[in-house]
């Protein structure tokens, strides 16, 4: 097992912004692309893999010592899946309407490479607590990226947040931002913004 | 598989990869029929719910809306338990007979698509359309909910009887988007073909089930009945 010398806050931190998932790990881009067409799409599908993400880890990370190396992967799956079932159900309780909204992107959770690549690289060689802070950290980070996707999208896309009207009636919406082609546009948009903050820091001494 | 163990670990028993995969199995198992059970009541509320409010859009007139379902010998009567595939006669405010918000299934491009339609038995046609349970492709299939010249083929979309009585007198058929030239076709959607076509044939084989039965029993039903029957989802 690797010496893990990091504190359990620099395991939440990295996630927010060094190791973001979206911005720097390009990782999940698929629902950061697809439901990232209003705030609130953003935000739930956020929170669904936020919680699947952490009920994995806290899954893998206990039974680490009793899952043999050959079946960790249909071991993982079958966790991911099992959440990713239950948020779909939770969904379903707590609105119809956001669940139709999230569509097919809700069951396809499990195929997000963000969790099952916390799960082989973290989770099953670390303790608890830090899998769990890795895992807050890294779902924190994706929510906090789709939403600031989902905001930029949907403030230009519908001249609204969290459907609340920002502008007079006369304010021309920006139809593309909403369509799938807006979510490339605004996804290259912040990973430019990001990366030149990144490489800005790397170089001032 | 190539019989060279790892040099940092013996090879795992068969014994331990059953009991891991089994042991890991019967929780995923138990977890998910808990959230089942935990979830159920709540999530057939909020179903009942959308569908009240799907009727309601399809079918604004009706005030008062009755669940009927065909028995086993095909007569219609008032359904006290809502069939899979409910469907409703409308009332307006004079309790007189309006229209039928009528379920339909059938399959789409990835999964079956149900949808709640309006009958009008005035205009003998189809006048109002949702859907209520999809997983097509988002970006494409979806837009038959979104789209608004697809959206237009259901505020007349014609449904009369022929002179017998027992099927529709043009069977409804979906085109290729813009050449609709019937009031009876539905004109489809470039890039979600299949979904739409699925939508119509969905439409016709509803149609042509219900569309004999209710007019055959328009008179039966021409008021409201009582008031215990009712069910508020009109409201």
């Amino acid at each position: 097992m690797p010496v893990n010398k990091a504190s359990n806050t620099d395991e939440f931190v990295k996630g927010l912004w060094r190791d973001n998932p979206v911005f720097i790990m390009v990782l999940g881009m698929c629902p950061a692309l697809a439901v990232s067409n209003t705030a609130l799409n953003a935000l739930t599908m956020g929170l669904a893999t936020s919680f699947v993400l952490l009920m994995s880890a806290i899954c893998v990370s206990s039974l680490r010592h009793f899952i043999p190396r050959e079946t960790r992967i249909v071991s993982y799956i079958c966790i991911i899946a099992s959440f990713v079932t239950a948020v779909d159900y939770l969904l379903q309780a707590i609105s119809l309407e956001l669940h139709k909204s999230l569509g097919a992107f809700i069951a396809l959770i499990v195929v997000n490479c963000l969790i099952l690549g916390r799960a082989e690289a973290f989770s099953s060689r670390n303790r608890l607590v830090p899998s769990v802070m890795d895992a807050l950290g890294m779902g924190v980070g994706f929510t906090l990226a789709l939403l600031s996707i989902g905001a930029v999208r949907e403030i230009l896309g519908a001249g609204s947040l969290f459907n609340v009207p920002l502008f007079p009636d006369g304010y021309q919406t920006w139809t593309v931002m909403v369509l799938p082609s807006g979510g490339f546009f605004v996804t290259a948009f912040w990973l430019v913004v990001v990366n030149w903050i990144h490489q800005r820091r790397a170089l001032s001494p | 598989m190539n019989g060279t163990p790892a040099l940092d670990k013996l090879p795992t028993s068969a014994l331990a990869m059953y009991r891991s995969i089994m042991v890991i199995g019967a929780l995923c198992a138990l977890m998910i029929v808990t959230v089942f059970n935990a979830t159920e009541a709540r999530i057939a509320r909020n179903r009942e719910q959308a569908l009240a409010a799907a009727v309601n859009a399809v079918l604004p007139e009706a005030r008062v809306t009755v669940p009927v379902a065909l028995d086993a010998a095909g007569a219609l009567h008032t359904a006290d338990v809502l069939p899979a595939l409910p469907v409703f006669l409308g009332y307006d405010a004079d309790n007189q007979l309006v229209g039928a918000a009528i379920t339909g299934i059938g399959m789409g491009y990835q999964d079956n698509i149900r949808v709640l339609y309006a009958y009008s038995f005035e205009r003998q046609a189809i006048i109002g359309f949702k859907v209520l349970e999809s997983k097509e492709t988002p970006g494409l299939g979806d837009r038959v909910e979104t789209e608004a010249h697809f959206i237009a083929n259901f505020e007349a979309l014609d449904a009369q009887l022929d002179a017998t009585g027992n099927s529709l007198a043009n069977a409804i058929v979906p085109v290729k988007q813009g050449e609709k030239n019937n009031p009876w076709e539905v004109d489809g959607i470039t890039g979600a073909t299949i979904t739409s076509f699925a939508i119509g044939n969905i439409l016709n084989d509803s149609a042509s089930e219900w569309v004999p039965v209710l007019e055959a029993n328009r008179q039966v039903f021409a008021q409201a009945p009582a008031q215990e029957g009712n069910r508020g989802a009109g409201e």
